[in-house]
């Protein structure tokens, strides 16, 4: 069995295809028994968050399944393929399991180190795990990217850049507004690192909290966690009249906020100073916009130059935790491997050794009279024979080849082995 | 006696203006208590002077161009220690210090002796008049020197260069507040002046406004901070425009106080 990733993300589609592709509320039990539903899927994850959709799965045929699973993303959400086909990315075998080690790890992040997608990793597991979807395969690869994931965050300082990132906001905001206690705020669309930085803000007093967001179900969601109110997407130019903070991560590809119309908001607020945080890549507000006085602008590199310079060796953080992942890819490829054969070397030698004892302590039975010379000859002629029998199987089982699943599987049928035990 | 007072704060202010500058640049956490200590030691010998010359003349020592000078730097220290016991900002006196001490170096090259009073301003006038344009002026001088600050901060946040001052700059808002306030004090006080100016003219010359050079450029500097305070009010002009016209305001304050004496014939011309 191999390992398969279907996907897309920030980095490859566009925030209307992730919208259009995402598994949300009831769609996800939906997708995620649809999924094991599709021909040649074995076991299936689906995760779905606002920056990325990744289905995992355990299948015999790569390329075919892949088609497959992309027939089944169209159908479910009536999308025609042409439309997202170009953003998604294919990951199999190593590749794959790099892959997934990378997303729980925040590698793959688009503000990396941020600390969420684990947890949203670990949901999409619980909940594969409740519709029994998944078997010993991804069980082991999701509980692996999880424990790898965790390693990286103790033995790198990666998960610091994010958490750096939502201080050096706070820090800005502080040396515009003194204090943020009693600011009114605005989160614009919903991203993970927005999130995230909306809760660092909040945390130190930003008050009169307001979520816009193009789903509107989603920004009550968002709200609600933090005791603000949810206002319709294309109301919020209007409230931008009330807002000293705001910040924005629709991951529109256009931008979503012109210069003339923030000189209007800035003419109508009577020039209050507006801090505003771009975190969209690309970006969704006019970089114009920081040429107006009493609008300070700052888009997600300006914050990540900022952290930069404070924590020297960023670089050196994610080389020192892409090596984690090697390493973690390394033992679970050797386990996979082990996986495949050697229990069934295991398995096919204790059937052998089984029938040999038995029939064995039948001969004794028959000739209790027999000296202790002969009997040990004749045991050794049944071993000899079991050997040379299970001989060529073993060998099989031991070499890699393309086939080497049916292999296996044809060997337990033969054999009368079953399972696949660990 | 008063001379050595005289040196002696000027050289404590020197003292601070030159350790404010160095601490600014070598971006030490700033002020240092040394910085307050010894302009505070400044201060009182400062004040020592003033109430030294005042006993001696039996007015407030404000008739000369050394006089005025030095009281014009004594009232901006004051406005700068109520400011750093409220705000606590450090970095300020680097700013503010070296108004103080140019103003004290001026002082110290004009001629010091103590003339007696002419006529005209043997009047309860002159210490109410003198010494409300010249807190009203103090206010400006503090005012420019906030708003220069204010600019270098903004300067940093739109620029997203965070070396120099950044860390040790207050807040844009703090800035902007204390900026305000200071015009909200300076305006009114200077709004006194003119008024109390006009009515001891009238009760001395006989008559309210003779469109003396001095008149007509205080009456200048009255505008441009009406203009800030109203279009503050009106439209919110505030931060960076604010700022720039704060700085346009000490410089009309400068002239009026310097350049009309220097180039124009006034009526002020004894102080």
């Amino acid at each position: 069995m191999n390992i398969l990733v279907v996907g897309l993300s920030h980095k490859t589609a566009s925030v209307e295809i992730r919208e259009r592709l995402a598994f949300n509320g009831q769609k996800l039990e939906d997708g995620v028994i649809g999924l094991k539903g599709v021909p040649d899927v074995k076991e299936v994850a689906l995760l779905s968050t606002c920056n990325r959709v990744e289905i995992y799965s355990a299948v015999h045929n790569v390329s075919s399944t892949a088609e497959k699973i992309k027939d089944f993303l169209a159908e479910f959400h009536q999308v025609s393929r042409s439309d997202f086909e170009n953003s998604l990315y294919v990951h199999s075998e190593v590749d794959a399991i790099r892959h997934v080690f990378r997303v729980s790890s925040s590698l793959d992040s688009m503000v990396v180190g941020e600390p969420q997608i684990l947890g949203q990793l670990k949901d999409a597991f619980d909940f594969a795990l409740t519709k029994k979807t998944t078997g010993v395969l991804l069980n082991k690869l999701l509980k692996k990217a999880i424990s790898t994931a965790k390693r990286v965050r103790t033995e790198t300082r990666i998960a610091e850049n994010a958490v750096s990132i939502s201080f050096a906001a706070v820090e800005l905001a502080k040396k515009i507004f003194t204090e943020l206690s009693g600011k009114s705020f605005m989160l614009l669309g919903a991203g993970d690192m927005a999130e995230l930085a909306a809760r660092h803000l909040v945390n130190y007093g930003v008050t009169d909290v307001k979520v816009a967001n193009r789903t509107y179900e989603r920004g009550c969601d968002l709200a609600k966690q933090f005791n603000g109110k949810a206002i319709a997407f294309d109301t919020f130019l209007k409230e931008l009249v009330f807002t000293d903070i705001i910040i924005c991560s629709t991951g529109s590809p256009t931008y979503v906020l012109l210069k003339e119309q923030m000189q209007k908001v800035m003419k109508e607020r009577r020039q209050r100073p507006v801090f505003i945080i771009d975190i969209s890549v690309p970006r969704n507000i006019d970089p114009e916009i920081n040429k107006l006085d009493n609008v300070y602008l700052y888009d997600i590199d300006d914050l990540q130059e900022i952290v930069d310079t404070n924590i020297l060796g960023r670089k050196q953080e994610a080389e020192k935790a892409e090596r984690v992942i090697e390493e973690e890819v390394k033992t679970f490829l050797q386990w996979m491997s082990s996986l495949d054969s050697v229990p069934t070397i295991v398995a096919l030698r204790e059937k052998a050794e089984e029938i040999k004892r038995e029939e064995f302590q039948k001969f004794k039975d028959k000739f209790p009279d027999m000296d202790e010379a002969k009997l040990k000859a004749a045991e050794y002629l049944a071993s000899a024979i079991i050997n040379k029998l299970i001989h060529p199987p073993t060998v099989a089982l031991r070499t890699d080849s393309e086939d080497k699943d049916e292999l296996i599987a044809m060997i337990k049928k033969l054999y009368g082995i079953n399972g696949y035990e660990q | 006696m008063g001379t050595i007072l005289f040196e002696l704060a000027l050289t404590a202010y020197f003292a601070a203006t030159i350790l404010c500058i160095i601490e600014m640049f070598r971006g030490g956490k700033g002020p240092s208590r040394l910085v307050l200590a010894i302009t505070g030691a400044g201060f009182f010998i400062h004040t020592l002077n003033i109430v030294y010359r005042y006993a001696t003349a039996g007015h407030l020592p404000i008739t000369s161009m050394h006089e005025a000078s030095s009281f014009f730097a004594w009232c901006i220290v004051l406005i700068f220690f109520f400011l750093e016991y409220r705000y606590k900002i450090g970095i300020m006196s680097s700013f503010i210090l070296p108004i103080v001490f140019v103003l004290m170096l001026s002082s110290s090259m004009l001629p010091r002796e103590i003339h007696p009073l002419s006529p005209v301003l043997q009047s309860y006038w002159l210490g109410i008049h003198t010494s409300i344009a010249f807190l009203g002026n103090a206010a400006f001088a503090v005012a420019f020197g906030i708003g220069l600050m204010y600019l270098v901060q903004e300067h940093h946040l739109k620029t997203k260069r965070f070396g120099g001052l950044f860390q040790r700059l207050p807040s844009l808002q703090v800035l902007d507040e204390i900026n305000y306030r200071l015009i909200t004090i300076g305006f009114p006080l200077l709004t006194f002046a003119i008024i109390t100016g006009a009515l001891w003219a009238q009760s001395t010359w006989g008559s309210y406004w003779r469109w003396d050079p001095k008149e007509v450029w205080s009456l200048i500097t009255w505008f441009i901070y009406a203009l800030v305070l109203h279009i503050r009010m009106t439209v919110g002009w505030r931060g960076k425009r604010a700022a720039i016209l704060s700085i346009i305001g000490f410089v009309l304050v400068l002239f009026t106080f310097f350049g009309v004496n220097i180039f124009l014939k006034s009526l002020h011309s004894f102080s």
